[in-house]
C-alpha cells in the first residue's frame, strides 16, 4: 500500500510535467491577440483613430487628468459611446461562444457539438422572430424585446430538452443531443412560418439569425456581462472535470468524480452563457465550433488551457469577423454570422489539412 | 480487504447477480469466470457504484461503500477498464495522474504528493520511461498497462480489472497479468479480476470464482473450482481438464464434442 520513495531519475519527470504545466506562451499569444484585434476594432470605422491617439483618450479618461486634448471632441465620443461598447460586447459573446462551445465539446465527447447543440440557437431564434412577428410592444421594453425573447426562447428550449433527456436521476448524453436535435428542427420549422407570415420583417429577422444584431451602447454590455463571466468562470474551473469525462461517463463515475452533478453544472453553465450571448447579438456560427478546434490543434487536448484559451480565442476571432463585417461592404454592415462561416469555414479546412496529427481527444 | 455478501442486481425485472458473497484478501488474487451473460462484468460495476445493487452489502477494509459519493468509492476501490477508445491525444503521464481525481477538488489541480504516487506508479508498471509519450501512439498492451498505473495512482486497497487480456497477444497476456501478481503481493492490493480466459485463470490466480447464471457456482483454489464436472455443468459442453506440465494447475482443452456429447466430424 504505502509506496517506497521515488528513485532519483524520476525527479527529470517532474520537472518536465511541470514545465509542461506551468507554460504560460499559449495564454500570452492569445492575450496579445486579444489586445491586438480589440485595439483594432476600436480606431478601426468610418472615422480612423490612430491607436496612439486611442491610448491617450483612454489615459486620459483612466487617470481623469485633465491634459489638454489634441484630439477632435468627437472622437471623445465615437470611442466611448460606440466603439468600446461594440468591441466589448463582441468580446463577450465571442468569448461565451469559444468557452462554451470547448466545453461542450468535452462535455458530449464530440467533435461536432458547438454551443447550439442542444437548441439553445433555435429556442433563441424562435423567440426573436416570434417578438418580431407580434411586434413586441416597445413601450414595455424598448428595444430589449427582441433580446429578452430570445433569451427567454432559449432558456425555455434547454429546459424542456433537459426535461425530457432526464431518466430518473441520470441524464443519458446520446437522448440529450438526440432531444436537442429534435427540439431544433421543431423551433426552426416554427420561426420558418413564422417569417413566411409576416414577409415585411423578413430581412430583419434573417440578419437576426445569422447574428446581424449586435446592440449597440453600454446597456446591452451590462445586462450580459455578469451571465458570460459567471458562465464562463464556472466553465474554465470545470477543466479538470472535463478531463476526466473524457474517459466517458462509467470510468468517470469509476475515477471519483459525481458525473451527473459535473454534467448538469456545465450544462446550465454553457447554456445560460450561450444563451446571454446570443440574445443581444443574434445566431453567430462556427465560433464555438472552430476556435476549440484550433486551441486544440495548437495547445493539446487539456481542457484546464483548452477552455480558457478558446475563451480568449472566441473574443478575438469574433473581433475580428465583426471588423470584416463592418469593412467588406462598407458603409454597409454585414451580419457577423455571414463573415464567420464565410472565412472560418476555409480557415479551418487549412488547419484541419495542416495538422497532421489525430488532434480530438 | 474486500468482503462481498449477498449482491443482488437486476436491471428492471432481470436479475443479473442472485446473492453472490464472496471475499478477498490482500495481497491475493481472485479471478471470477463464468460464460457470457453470467454476470462477471454486472459484479464489476455493481462493485464500483456504476449501478445500483438492489440488496446485498460491500465492504473494503471493513467500511460499508454503498452509501458512500462517488468520490469517496473511489478511495478504496480502482477499476482498470479494458484498453479500448482511450484518449489518445493525453501523455501517459497525465492518463496516470487523472487517477488521482478522487483526492484532488472540483479545480483538480495536483500537489507533491499526488505527482509523487503517479510516478510510483509509472515505475511499478515499467511505464517511466514512456511518461511524456501520446497514449494513442501506444500498443494495446502497453495502454492497459496506463490503465494499471492509473489505478494504481488511484491508491485504493481494492483493485477491479475488467477482462484486461482481451484484444492482447500472448505475450502481453501474460505481461500483464504477471504485473497484475506482482503489483497484489508487493503492494498487498486485494485484486479481483475478471477473466474469460480459464487456463490464464487457473495459472494466475489464487482463487477462482465460477459465474453461472448471476449464482455463485464454486468458488475455491483453482484445481478444486476448474474441474470437468464444474465446466460441463456451467458452460454446458464437455471439456477435458489436465495438469499443467510444469506447475500442475488445471489446462483446460476443449473436448470438440457439442453440448450432447456429439462430435461433428470425428469418430470416437
Amino acid at each position: 500500500m504505502t509506496p517506497t520513495l521515488p528513485h532519483s531519475e524520476s525527479g527529470l519527470l517532474e520537472m518536465k510535467a511541470a514545465r509542461q504545466h506551468s507554460r504560460l506562451t499559449p495564454y500570452l499569444v492569445n492575450a496579445l491577440a486579444l489586445a491586438l484585434a480589440f485595439t483594432l476594432s476600436v480606431a478601426l470605422g468610418p472615422v480612423f483613430i490612430p491607436p496612439a491617439t486611442l491610448g491617450r483618450i483612454l489615459f486620459s479618461a483612466l487617470g481623469g487628468l485633465a491634459v489638454n486634448p489634441a484630439w477632435p471632441e468627437t472622437f471623445h465620443t465615437i470611442v466611448f459611446a460606440i466603439r468600446l461598447p461594440h468591441a466589448a460586447l463582441v468580446v463577450l459573446t465571442g468569448a461565451a461562444l469559444g468557452g462554451s462551445g470547448a466545453a461542450y465539446q468535452g462535455l458530449f465527447r464530440n467533435p461536432l457539438a458547438d454551443p447550439y447543440l442542444i437548441g439553445v440557437a433555435s429556442g433563441a431564434g424562435l423567440g426573436a422572430v416570434l417578438a418580431m412577428a407580434i411586434r413586441w410592444p416597445t413601450t414595455t421594453l424598448g428595444m430589449y424585446g427582441v433580446p429578452v425573447a430570445a433569451f427567454c426562447g432559449a432558456l425555455l428550449t434547454i429546459l424542456l430538452v433537459y426535461q425530457v433527456a432526464r431518466v430518473n436521476h441520470a441524464l443519458p448524453t446520446t437522448t440529450l443531443i438526440l432531444a436537442g436535435v429534435a427540439f431544433s428542427s421543431f423551433a426552426t420549422a416554427l420561426t420558418s412560418f413564422l417569417m413566411m407570415r409576416s414577409s415585411d420583417e423578413l430581412r430583419r429577422a434573417t440578419a437576426w439569425l445569422l447574428g446581424g444584431s449586435i446592440l449597440s451602447g453600454w446597456e446591452p454590455v451590462l445586462v450580459v456581462s455578469p451571465y458570460v463571466l459567471v458562465g464562463l468562470g464556472v466553465l474554465v474551473a470545470s477543466g479538470h472535470a472535463l478531463n476526466v469525462l473524457q474517459y466517458g461517463e462509467e470510468q468517470a463515475q469509476q475515477l471519483g468524480l459525481h458525473v451527473e452533478r459535473a454534467k448538469a453544472v456545465l450544462i446550465l453553465a454553457a447554456s445560460l452563457t450561450t444563451a446571454a450571448a446570443v440574445a443581444f447579438s443574434g445566431i453567430i456560427g462556427f465560433i464555438g465550433l472552430i476556435v476549440p478546434h484550433t486551441v486544440r490543434i495548437l495547445w493539446g487536448p487539456d481542457y484546464k488551457r483548452l477552455v480558457p484559451l478558446s475563451t480568449l480565442g472566441g473574443a478575438s476571432a469574433l473581433l475580428i469577423a465583426d471588423l470584416l463585417a463592418r469593412a467588406l461592404l462598407a458603409p454597409q454592415v454585414l451580419p457577423v454570422g455571414i463573415v464567420t462561416a464565410l472565412a472560418g469555414a476555409p480557415f479551418f479546412l487549412w488547419v484541419l489539412r495542416k495538422s497532421r496529427s489525430q488532434f480530438f481527444a | 480487504m474486500l468482503e462481498i455478501s449477498q449482491l443482488t442486481v437486476a436491471y428492471g425485472d432481470h436479475v443479473v447477480l442472485k446473492g453472490i458473497s464472496l471475499s478477498v484478501q490482500p495481497g491475493e488474487v481472485l479471478a471470477v469466470a463464468g460464460p457470457n451473460g453470467a454476470g462477471k462484468s454486472t459484479l464489476i460495476r455493481a462493485v464500483s457504484g456504476v449501478i445500483p445493487a438492489q440488496a446485498g452489502a460491500i465492504r473494503v477494509a471493513g467500511r460499508e461503500v454503498t452509501s458512500l459519493s462517488p468520490t469517496e468509492r473511489a478511495r478504496f476501490l480502482a477499476v482498470v477498464p479494458q484498453a479500448r477508445q482511450l484518449p489518445g491525444a493525453f501523455s501517459v503521464y497525465e492518463t496516470t495522474l487523472i487517477g488521482r481525481t478522487p483526492y484532488l477538488g472540483w479545480l483538480g489541480q495536483p500537489g507533491a504528493r499526488d505527482h509523487m504516487l503517479t510516478r510510483w506508479a509509472l515505475e511499478r508498471t515499467d511505464l517511466a520511461g514512456a511518461a511524456t509519450r501520446h497514449v494513442g501512439e501506444l500498443s494495446g498492451g502497453e495502454q492497459q498497462r496506463v490503465l494499471l498505473a492509473r489505478a494504481l495512482a488511484q491508491d485504493t486497497p481494492v483493485l477491479l480489472l475488467d477482462e484486461p487480456t482481451t484484444h492482447l497477444d500472448l505475450r502481453h497476456q501474460s505481461g500483464i497479468l504477471n504485473l497484475a501478481r506482482r503489483l497484489a503481493s508487493e503492494t498487498q492490493r486485494a485484486i479481483l479480476m475478471v477473466l474469460h480466459d480459464l487456463n490464464l485463470a487457473g495459472l494466475y490466480a489464487d482463487r477462482v470464482a465460477l459465474l453461472a447464471e448471476g449464482s455463485l457456482h464454486a468458488i475455491g483454489a483453482p484445481e478444486a473450482v476448474l474441474t470437468d464436472e464444474n465446466l460441463a455443468a456451467v458452460y454446458q459442453v464437455p471439456v477435458n481438464v489436465i495438469p499443467h506440465p510444469e506447475y500442475g494447475t488445471p489446462l483446460i482443452l476443449p473436448n470438440g464434442r457439442n453440448g450432447n456429447g456429439q462430435h461433428a466430424w470425428r469418430e470416437g
